[in-house]
């Protein structure tokens, strides 16, 4: 789907930055800024999956929640469903929340432990549809229904559940609006290997049955190779390359891709004994400090002179690609 | 690994057991192991399992109460630790056998330089004055890849970054020369291209300093990449041991085949549909009666509910603990 040149993305993200001030000193003056996001662009298409990957800092999340508006973004234009919302405000901002919604990391943290699950779910409607007891209950039924879980945990508290269930729970409160486009943060980074199936594989359902677009945040790349259409790869607050999933996984063309790749271990002896790892040396600098020109110049097993000088361009290569490296320019 | 060495750790029947305000927990249900000098055991588990409650127990580091230790032995070295008095254990524990923990950024005093707490054990342990110790800490951190080894003592933890802070740790864990280094998922809390970096760092320091690591972590990847031989824990039991090639040319349990299935992969074949293993870990309010994999397996049969399995060995250094037999696809007899 993602190849459909005339269709008309659901989102379209443009130069976004998202920087956030860093304030010191008694009269708490501005003294610098984290670039979480530095300009970045991409579009998401109705009912793919983008695999959002990177590691920890490198801005992914906050990429996620700037486009859900989450927070007051520094640049950049947001379309959803063509409507501009990245300089939108109050009331009509908030009549386009039901749109978009938000699956997130830790279920421990993100439902209240002191409303019932029947609470939770149901806030979204109360909030923005004006339903009577009898239709938010019946809507309440249909979502337990719709994620797994029992209707008879309506009124159960969220610290009866285990993991795997609470992370059902979050979801059913992120469809209950019907929302296309669902941001996925980490949505399985805290639950057990044989739990992050389970969740997986509903997430893949509900996208079929609902028609729904993801953007899947994530570190784990195996994952992401699962569950994505197409995927972009983020380092210290840009992308450095987007692709078509089979293309970035079988040919990666970032010097940061390829490095990134190598290091997950795979769960087979025999292929880890035989693998040509890239070990990257030292760690991700500071966002509030990026390196001159390229971000991924002081780690690069493949400088050159020109990418602590340049920034380089994100671009489109001939295969369909966006990466951003000197070295395509050779 | 020397095949056919005396064990340097030899853990049997080793039972652990939380009272807790809902009852009781057993968390560690009989669980035997050997440790061969020189060998790396990885033990994979989910969250519940027992493997960290395992290793805990074994070197005295489980609060007690809640916790209680109601069996078995552990002999180190030909000495049953768990008959050693606290002084004793003192003495074996940070100098003899080494710890790792998950958490990089809560396992270090945040009050206290990088330096003070390496040198810490040295004075303790190796009876070091200030200066030798000194030396020996930046030796350490030089030896674990921190570069300006003698002007970084100064700093405190949080000037390092996550990836620096194990290296850290792992350097005061070796500081004095542990004949066995327990490492509890030491690379979970850090990205991939730092986890490789330990990695490799912990296979290098393997063959310099020949000691042996208990490597404890959910990511069958790592095991892989890592280990001599592998331990699966579930329900607070090892249900599968072996070789690492053998155990994942040829999982024999059902839990292992089931959780090596529901592994994607970033290069190998992509499955349209992951297999899930259904159900939840089970709690254990007391001593099993029955295997605790039962209900989530679909290869269970009655004799499953009325008994427990003990480890069978399939195979010469293949142990696994069901009653199916997955060579002639049926029961296993005796």
């Amino acid at each position: 789907m993602a190849d459909g040149a005339l269709q008309e993305p659901i989102l379209r993200v443009q130069g976004l930055k998202m920087y956030f001030p860093i304030y010191k000193g008694i009269l708490r003056r501005q003294v610098g800024e984290v670039k979480a996001v530095d300009d970045i662009s991409f579009e998401i298409f109705e009912g793919e999956t983008l695999g959002l990957v990177g590691e920890s800092g490198c801005g992914k999340s906050s990429a996620g929640r700037a486009i859900l508006r989450l927070y007051d973004v520094t640049a950049g234009t947001i379309k959803l469903n063509g409507v501009e919302i990245a300089g939108m405000k109050g009331d009509a901002l908030r009549r386009q929340r039901p749109e978009m919604q938000m699956i997130f990391q830790d279920p421990q943290a993100s439902l209240n432990p002191r409303m019932t699950v029947g609470a939770i779910i149901s806030e979204p409607l109360t909030e923005h549809r004006k339903l009577s007891k009898k239709e938010t209950l019946a809507r309440v039924f249909e979502l337990l229904d719709a994620v797994g879980l029992s209707r008879d945990f309506v009124n159960r508290f969220p610290h009866e559940f285990s993991g795997g269930q609470r992370q059902r729970i979050g979801i059913a409160r992120a469809l209950a609006l019907n929302p296309k486009f669902i941001v996925c943060d980490e949505p399985i980074a805290a639950l057990d290997v044989s739990i992050q199936a389970q969740v997986v594989n509903l997430l893949e359902d509900l996208q079929e049955k609902l028609g729904l677009t993801y953007l899947f945040i994530s570190h784990d790349l195996s994952m992401v190779r699962h569950l994505a259409t197409r995927v972009a790869v983020m380092y210290l607050g840009k992308i450095v390359e987007l692709a078509p999933r089979d293309l970035l996984y079988n040919d990666p063309k970032h010097p940061y891709t390829e490095a990134l790749l190598s290091a997950v271990p795979e769960a087979d002896p025999t292929a880890e004994a035989g693998r040509d790892r890239i070990i990257l040396e030292g760690d991700v600098p500071s966002p509030a400090h990026p390196p001159k020109g390229c971000n991924f110049s002081t780690r690069c097993p493949k400088v050159m002179d020109i990418c602590r000088l340049k920034t380089p361009e994100f671009k489109q290569l001939d295969d369909g690609r966006h990466v951003a490296c000197h070295l395509m320019d050779q | 690994m020397p095949d056919g060495a005396a064990p340097i750790l030899e853990v049997s029947d080793l039972k652990t057991v939380f009272t807790t305000r809902g009852g009781e927990v057993h968390a560690v249900n009989a669980v035997s192991f050997e440790l061969a000098p020189g060998e790396l055991l990885g033990v994979v588990g989910e969250s519940g399992s027992g493997k960290s409650v395992t290793m805990m127990s074994l070197i005295g580091l489980l609060p007690m109460p809640p916790a209680e230790i109601r069996g078995g032995q552990v002999l180190f070295d030909g000495v049953d630790i768990l008959k050693m008095t606290d002084d004793e254990l003192r003495d074996v524990r940070g100098s003899r056998i080494g710890f790792v923990f998950q958490d990089p950024m809560t396992s270090l005093n945040p009050v206290f330089t990088v330096g003070f707490q390496i040198m810490e054990p040295l004075r303790k342990h190796m009876g070091m004055n200030k200066k030798q110790a000194r030396a020996r800490a930046a030796e350490l951190l030089e030896l674990v890849g921190i570069p300006e080894a003698d002007a970084r003592l100064r700093d405190f933890p949080h000037q390092f970054s996550g990836g620096m802070r194990q290296r850290v740790m792992i350097a005061i864990a070796l500081s004095c020369d542990p004949k066995v280094l327990i490492a509890d998922e030491p690379t979970t809390a850090l990205d991939v291209t730092i986890q490789a970096q330990i990695l490799e760092l912990v296979k290098e320091l393997r063959l310099k300093l020949g000691m042996a690591i208990i490597w404890i972590t959910h990511d069958l990847g790592v095991i892989a990449g890592i280990a001599d031989r592998v331990m699966v824990m579930y329900g607070g039991q090892v249900v599968e041991q072996a070789k690492v090639k053998d155990l994942f040319a040829d999982p024999q349990h059902p839990y292992t085949r089931a959780l090596l299935e529901t592994l994607p992969s970033v290069t190998g074949k992509r499955s349209e549909r992951l297999k899930t293993i259904e159900g939840q870990p089970p709690a254990i309010p007391e001593q099993p009666t029955s295997c605790s994999f039962r209900e989530r397996c679909s290869l269970a049969f009655d004799r499953c509910a009325r008994e427990n399995p003990a480890l069978y060995q399939p195979q010469k250094g293949h142990d696994v603990a069901c009653f199916w037999d997955v060579k002639t696809g049926g029961p296993r007899d005796g």
